[in-house]
């Protein structure tokens, strides 16, 4: 019997994978071929789903974007036998996009039966879980932060430091929760492993639940993932019958369950403390700090607070130890980072290298240049409270560091792409309009401020013509500086980060045209 | 006078004994671990700009007023949020700092009505405060963006107003109502730009869950929740702290006034018992002591069938005295008596007790407390030696179970409700003993242990089959009985206690309680560290409430819950003064502070003082007064404001009582129904008015100022005096404060008080003398007032009323939160819109079983007399047991309960009357005749000539 994958994800579902299923268990009877089609994750190449997979002599023969249309096409050339086709992309491997990455945390994604406990048991898979089993609790949080792991939701928190906050804490009761509230605009790393390699992030929590000393832990997931939530809810049954979530697991004196929650659909509950007063059922709004999560979270219990990636990247940390992986990265920036491409932007999806890379380089090797054809223009790097990137700015490396000193933030690894048509004053604007959306209301500079910012920058579009903008650029400067210092969380606080570069690039581009017409 | 406002500290005070040292601005400070840096602040008068925080609240760090800088700490702050700790550097005042609070006020100001001149918190606005404070001078956003201006004001409320166009969303409203009130009324509807305040879901104040407690209106910085009062009025200038006249919690507030004008009742933080709460009766509900009904001026008529005729004091003080002493003469001395008010202070109660007994020479002196807590007196007394209850109320702060037995704190104590719902949402349990399913067993947040839903009348077999099964699974208290408990007594009790028919398993039918639920309730009282019983009028109005008291008292001395915070029994006194009118000698056996006339050396001093003699023979109770008037042996009556003929049982009884006497003088605010039968009315004062002091359900005494002159010329003890006078008893004082002294120099308990001590330390618990000059929280610490506690054995007599095929049902009456008592006061304010008549309330199950529908009247009947009222069909009713209250006259809850009482003081058996509800179209007898009566009695006065 052959087999055959094909993704069950958002993005391949988007792209009408489920219609190709159904084409080709259509032929294939009419044919009277007995086929059977495993249901694996995405590898991330958004620009080759639905991406059909099969087995020939232990390598991975991709065809790829499948269309229902071109199903017949395929059974005629023999795909099943590796038949060459118009879609054929051959030895998975050797596609540049795959060879030049390293899939550490993503290493499963795609390659396996997302829900088959066995499959990825082959792939490696609860070998860090046995391993921590064998440690200690000091022992785990060591390897942690030996590993340089830091929160990849995108405030970059060394994870080891919160784990061993909350282990230090002494309760009666402490919680491991999962921030899967992946609300950035352009992001999709964390659906992309809970709908291709769930296991992994449930190995993750179940290890962390160990090292802290935590006996439940919650999977906080975006309602707008409601596939992710199929998946993740099967995964949570497999494993509770495979003896990974209960009492004694695996027959040791370890417990440890997980219960997933939805979320309702506010973008402001991605913020850990927001993400909390929603878990306990309350109006999602920011909490101060201190009292840290660590300390203090769910309610009132210590807490671990980690995103999706930061947790799936433990196994392997785990499984084949911290200095395996502090080998990748640079700085203080060690291991690997999923980035995902979007925007106007040729090959669009996830890509997992090491920290290091420059922006261009990834853009360009990866990514193909824009989707329209037309010259690039700016990149947002970070999610919607991100800056805005051109021109040298490009060559920056993808390091937390290094961002951080060119006033801008890697953020979960979100990356925009814009072409040369963008109109940075809209965007400032966006940014201003983003916030105002999505603000949870508690604070005044956020709260009223976001909505003041679209007004000044509508008032600077409405008028650049006939007034000289000097006066409310003052007032927008000290705006964002009351949401930068005086916003209660970082929605506010970073509010200033894409409208200031905007601004910014608007200016420059401005300026330029003026000296052109000089010139001229 | 100057208007006394509280300083805002900004957060709440840290419990934490460690004390941390930082420097603020250049000043060392010590404060508490856990203080915040603007708490730690304001110690050194350095007030750090805020809007959303107040110290009654925990902080929020919303409005980014209060940022500050921290050396060697990146950012700017909130200074609310930021704890202290040690050698930190804090500066509060920056060029930044001042650019970004600039920043904030200008983002508000740029939606917020610009009609400061206007607004009714013109002068009392944080806002605008705050905008003064940090120099805003320009708003350069201008006026036309996105705001909220046309927001509409929802008047809804009687009492505020909530205009939301002048709303800075800082949640204190929000707040206040979850953390302090506990009723979660309030929410903060959609996000962002568009985040508003929200009564319940988008709902108006008036329909929502709000209890109209007045903690919102507190809060608010702004004028968005504001008195209309003040909407009506404008600010006050001055304000007088006093004690609110309502229930037994006795809250201290502000009167705020305007020349002698009442504007409005702020609760005060430093009082001790509310610390800052208040309800909807004590914050709202004053504006009686100026409704067009009240009198002013004395009125006299010789039969109860004529008009009143307006005379001078002195003509009816002369009549009074005169009528008097005739009946003495024609019927001898014990024909005359007198009831004294547990509404009045402890110095008009003291001179009434005081008139009857050295100058109508008997003592036939008795109190309302007869028909509320004569049980608690009696019963607390025989166990532990003294009549009131053992604790303050900030213990329940530290109660880990709480027994709350036949009492509804959120409708009749909501100030203490809210204390205690606190103290639950840290984690405390409940167990609650109520035939209904009140808010305390389940409402948000809150969610009781048991409910042990008993049927009225069977309490004694509850607490026996509590103390039963702490015996028989030994979870006795044993170092503790030993220690403390009176052996002998302790062993006769134990052999009693341990007969069968105590056992759960015996009296689960009876009470229609579950076996299993009573032992786990009675494991989860005697297995806290820390168990409190609260009780209330559920307890004492019963045929065997004295038992009861006892059999509480016995079940904390058996589980070792008496002397220390967070446990005791503890009674939620009814009125405002009944604990004081107890103290203050208005029993007919008993002088002041608990002492029996029959004591010789007790009442050789008060004759020694009063130089006169006083009789040793105990007088009559209130039921042996009317029993006496009935037979026509007793024709004379001095009633200070009690309401008998509404409030007493068995109504028919009591007016065949009040018709048959010759002279009854009522002193009282309005012409109540008890007035209906007078001769003489001496109009009264409101508390308003009053000098003195009133003593609440902790034993406090709170000072009672007068914020206005008496608006009748008189206060009330000088009625009294005068009457004694007028009778030729030399009674003499100048002011109330002289009668403090007299009380303070006869009676032991009260040595150490006096208005200059309350006026320089504020309020004060008895016990307060020598032994404990600054009073006594709590009671028995380490030895009981009577010596050795004495178990008493409290065997289960069921009450003779029961239910029988014509009368299958059972009544039992209380209160709801709105109206107060027989409703003298509320109903004449705006709280008639939360209950404009009393209702009665039936299982389901009952009413269906008879075709009644919500709303449909019924009339209610037993063997002593039929009411009608409307329907509320209800699943807080457990079937077989109907509800009501008897809050308005014309209800006549009274004229259907019973003439049992309980067996040693008398308090009539209110909560049990067994009844039958049908459907009908008419009002009862007894009602037509009620309106006959009043319209008969509200004809106009006859002017004097």
């Amino acid at each position: 019997m052959t087999k055959i994958y094909l993704p069950r994800e958002t993005t391949a579902l988007a792209l009408g994978v489920e219609e190709v299923k159904s084409a080709i268990e259509g032929e294939a009877s009419i044919r009277g071929i007995d086929l059977q089609i495993v249901r694996n994750g995405s590898r991330g190449a958004a620009w080759l789903e639905p991406l059909l997979e099969l087995e020939v002599e232990g390598k991975r023969i991709a065809y790829g974007p499948v269309t229902t249309p071109q199903v017949k096409s395929l059974f005629e050339a023999d795909f099943l036998n590796a038949g060459e086709h118009e879609l054929k992309l051959g030895d998975l491997t050797d596609i540049p996009w795959f060879q030049q990455q390293q899939q550490l945390t993503f290493a499963r994604c795609g390659a396996i039966q997302s829900l088959s406990v066995d499959d990825y048991k082959k792939h490696n898979g609860f070998t860090g879980l046995s391993n921590a089993l064998s440690k200690d609790s000091r022992d785990i949080i060591q390897t942690i932060l030996d590993s340089g792991l830091r929160g990849r939701g995108g405030a970059a928190f060394p994870a080891g430091i919160k784990w061993q906050t909350v282990a230090n804490a002494e309760a009666d009761c402490k919680y491991i929760v999962c921030n899967a509230d992946e609300g950035d605009s352009g992001t999709f790393s964390d659906r992309l492993l809970m709908e291709g390699d769930p296991f992994s992030l449930i190995e993750g929590m179940i290890i962390a639940g160990i090292a802290v000393g935590a006996e439940l832990g919650f999977i906080y997931l975006r309602s707008e993932y409601p596939l992710t939530k199929i998946i993740l809810q099967e995964a949570l049954v497999k494993a509770r019958e495979a003896g990974y979530l209960g009492n004694k697991i695996q027959g040791s004196d370890y417990n440890f369950d997980i219960r997933l929650h939805i979320g309702a659909g506010a973008y402001i509950c991605g913020e850990e403390t927001s993400l909390l007063e929603s878990l306990e059922g309350k109006r999602g709004q920011i909490r101060f700090k201190p009292p840290l999560p660590a300390l203090e979270g769910l309610h009132g219990k210590p807490t671990v607070v980690n995103n999706v990636i930061t947790l799936a990247s433990v196994p392997i940390i785990m499984a084949k130890g911290a200095e395996y992986y502090a080998n990748f990265g640079q700085g203080r920036s060690l291991g690997t980072m999923p980035f995902q491409l979007s925007g106007n932007i040729k090959h669009g999806g996830l890509v997992e290298i090491p920290f290091g890379m420059t922006l261009r380089e990834l853009i360009e090797d990866f990514g193909e240049g824009t989707f329209s054809g037309r010259a690039l223009g700016a990149v947002q790097v970070g999610g919607p409270l991100g800056a805005y990137f051109s021109g040298e700015q490009l060559d920056t490396p993808l390091d937390y560091e290094s961002f951080t000193a060119v006033g801008g933030m890697l953020g979960h690894g979100g990356i925009v792409v814009f072409d040369d048509s963008i109109d940075y004053l809209k965007q400032a604007r966006f940014a201003m309009e983003f916030c105002a959306i999505e603000s949870c209301g508690k604070c005044t500079p956020c709260r009223i401020g976001s909505v003041r910012g679209v007004e000044v920058i509508d008032h600077i579009l409405d008028t650049q013509d006939q007034e000289d903008p000097v006066e409310h650029y003052e007032l927008l400067k000290d705006l964002c500086e009351t949401l930068e210092d005086a916003s209660l969380c970082a929605m506010g606080g970073l509010t200033p980060m894409p409208v200031r570069s905007a601004i910014k690039l608007h200016q420059q581009v401005a300026q330029q045209a003026d000296d052109n017409k000089e010139m001229r | 006078m100057v208007l006394d406002k509280d300083i805002d500290y900004g957060t709440p005070e840290s419990p934490s004994q460690d004390l941390i040292s930082l420097e603020i601005d250049g000043h060392q400070v010590l404060v508490p671990k856990g203080t915040s840096i603007m708490r730690a602040a304001k110690q050194l008068s350095t007030s750090i700009p805020k809007l959303c925080a107040t110290d009654s609240l925990e902080a929020f760090g919303s409005c980014r007023l209060c940022l500050v800088e921290i050396e060697g700490r990146r950012g700017t702050p909130a200074s609310c949020t930021t704890p202290v700790e040690a050698d930190m550097i804090v500066h509060t005042q920056s060029q930044k700092l001042a650019k970004l609070r600039k920043g904030v006020m200008e983002l508000y100001i740029s939606d917020h009505p610009l009609d400061c001149l206007t607004c009714s918190a013109n002068g009392d606005c944080e806002l605008q405060d705050m905008a003064g404070t940090v120099g805003l001078r320009d708003v350069r956003y201008g006026y036309q963006g996105e705001n909220h201006l046309d927001a509409k004001t929802d008047d809804s409320n009687p009492y505020f107003s909530f205009d939301p166009s002048k709303c800075i969303v800082c949640s204190r409203c929000v707040r206040a109502c979850d953390e302090v009130q506990g009723t979660f009324a309030l929410t903060i509807s959609k996000r962002g730009f568009d985040s508003h305040v929200s009564a319940g879901i988008e709902d108006s104040f008036l329909n929502s869950e709000c209890v109209s407690c007045g903690a919102c209106v507190q809060a608010c910085p702004t004028a968005t929740l504001m008195e209309k009062s003040v909407i009506d009025h404008g600010v006050p200038e001055h304000s007088i702290e006093t004690t609110c006249a309502y229930c037994g919690v006795g809250c201290t507030f502000n009167a705020e006034m305007k020349g002698d004008q009442v504007v409005r009742m702020v609760p005060t933080k430093s009082g001790k018992a509310n610390e800052g709460h208040s309800c909807v009766k004590g914050r709202f509900a004053w504006g009686y002591a100026s409704h067009k009904e009240r009198i002013l001026k004395p009125m006299l008529r010789s039969s109860i069938d004529e008009p009143w005729q307006e005379v001078s004091w002195e003509e009816a003080i002369q009549f009074t005295a005169k009528r008097f002493k005739e009946i003495q003469q024609e019927y001898g001395r014990k024909a005359i008596g007198g009831i004294s008010s547990s509404r009045a202070s402890n110095e008009e109660v003291f001179v009434v007790q005081k008139l009857v007994r050295a100058a109508f020479e008997n003592n036939n002196i008795d109190t309302c407390a007869r028909v509320c807590h004569s049980p608690t007196g009696f019963g607390l007394n025989k166990t532990l030696g003294t009549s009131a209850g053992t604790q303050d109320f900030i213990s329940v702060e530290s109660a880990d179970v709480i027994l709350l037995i036949g009492a509804n704190p959120t409708d009749a104590h909501p100030v203490f409700a809210s204390r205690m719902k606190k103290r639950l949402r840290e984690g405390a349990q409940i167990i609650v003993a109520d035939p209904r399913r009140i808010d305390l067993v389940e409402s948000p947040h809150i969610k009781a242990a048991a409910h042990l839903a008993l049927l009225p009348g069977t309490n004694v077999a509850l607490i026996n089959a509590f103390a039963y099964t702490i015996v028989e699974e030994d979870l006795v208290d044993w170092d503790y009985v030993n220690q403390r408990c009176d052996k002998e007594l302790f062993e006769q009790w134990l052999a009693f206690i341990k007969q069968p028919q105590n056992a759960p398993e015996a009296v689960d039918k009876v009470l229609g309680v579950d076996a299993g639920i009573l032992r786990k309730a009675a494991r989860l009282y005697a297995s806290a560290e820390r168990a409190a019983i609260y009780y209330g009028l559920g307890v004492t109005e019963h045929s065997q409430g004295s038992t009861m008291v006892m059999g509480m008292a016995n079940l904390a001395m058996l589980t070792g819950n008496l002397g220390f915070n967070g446990c005791g029994v503890n009674p939620l006194r009814g009125q405002n003064n009944v604990q004081g009118s107890c103290d203050m000698g208005s029993f007919p056996h008993e002088l002041p502070g608990y002492r029996p006339v029959s004591d010789d050396l007790t009442r050789q001093s008060f004759e020694k003082d009063w130089g006169t003699s006083i009789d040793n023979e105990p007088g009559y109770r209130i039921p042996n007064m009317f029993n006496e008037a009935v037979s026509g042996s007793f024709k004379g009556m001095y009633i200070q404001g009690e309401d008998v003929a509404q409030s007493d049982p068995d109504i028919h009884h009591v007016e065949a009582a009040l018709r048959n006497l010759d002279c009854l003088v009522v002193q009282d605010l309005f012409l109540n129904e008890t007035a209906k039968y007078a001769h003489v009315f001496l109009p009264g004062t409101s508390f308003l008015e009053k000098n003195g002091t009133f003593t609440n359900a902790e034993r406090r005494l709170g000072r009672v100022r007068p914020a206005i002159k008496p608006r009748t010329g008189k206060h009330e003890w000088q009625i009294t005096m005068e009457i004694a006078q007028a009778m030729s008893y030399p009674m003499h004082y100048n002011n109330s404060s002289e009668i403090m002294d007299e009380i303070a120099r006869l009676t032991p308990t009260f040595a150490g008080i006096s208005f200059a001590k309350l006026d320089r330390d504020g309020s004060v618990q008895w016990p307060c003398n020598d032994g404990a000059p600054n009073g006594t929280p709590i009671m028995h610490i380490d030895t009981f007032v009577r010596g050795k506690g004495a178990f008493e054995i409290t065997e289960f007599v069921p009450t003779e009323e029961k239910v029988t095929p014509k009368f299958p049902l059972l009544l039992t009456t209380g209160r709801i939160l709105s109206q107060y008592n027989v409703g003298a006061q509320t109903r004449r304010t705006d709280n008639n819109v939360w209950h404009p008549e009393d209702i009665l309330e039936i299982h389901p199950h009952d009413a269906a079983e008879r075709g009644i529908k919500n709303g449909d009247l019924i009339m209610l009947k037993s063997r002593k007399g039929e009411t009608s009222l409307h329907a509320l069909i209800s699943e807080r009713m457990q079937p077989g047991v109907v509800y009501t209250t008897f809050h308005m006259p014309f209800s006549g809850a009274n004229i259907v309960t019973t003439e049992y009482s309980d067996w040693a003081t008398n308090c009539p058996e209110y909560k049990v009357t067994a009844v039958q509800c049908s459907l009908t179209d008419h009002i009862s007898e007894w009602q037509q005749h009620f309106l006959d009566h009043q319209a008969k009695q509200s004809k106009p006065l006859l002017q004097p000539d």
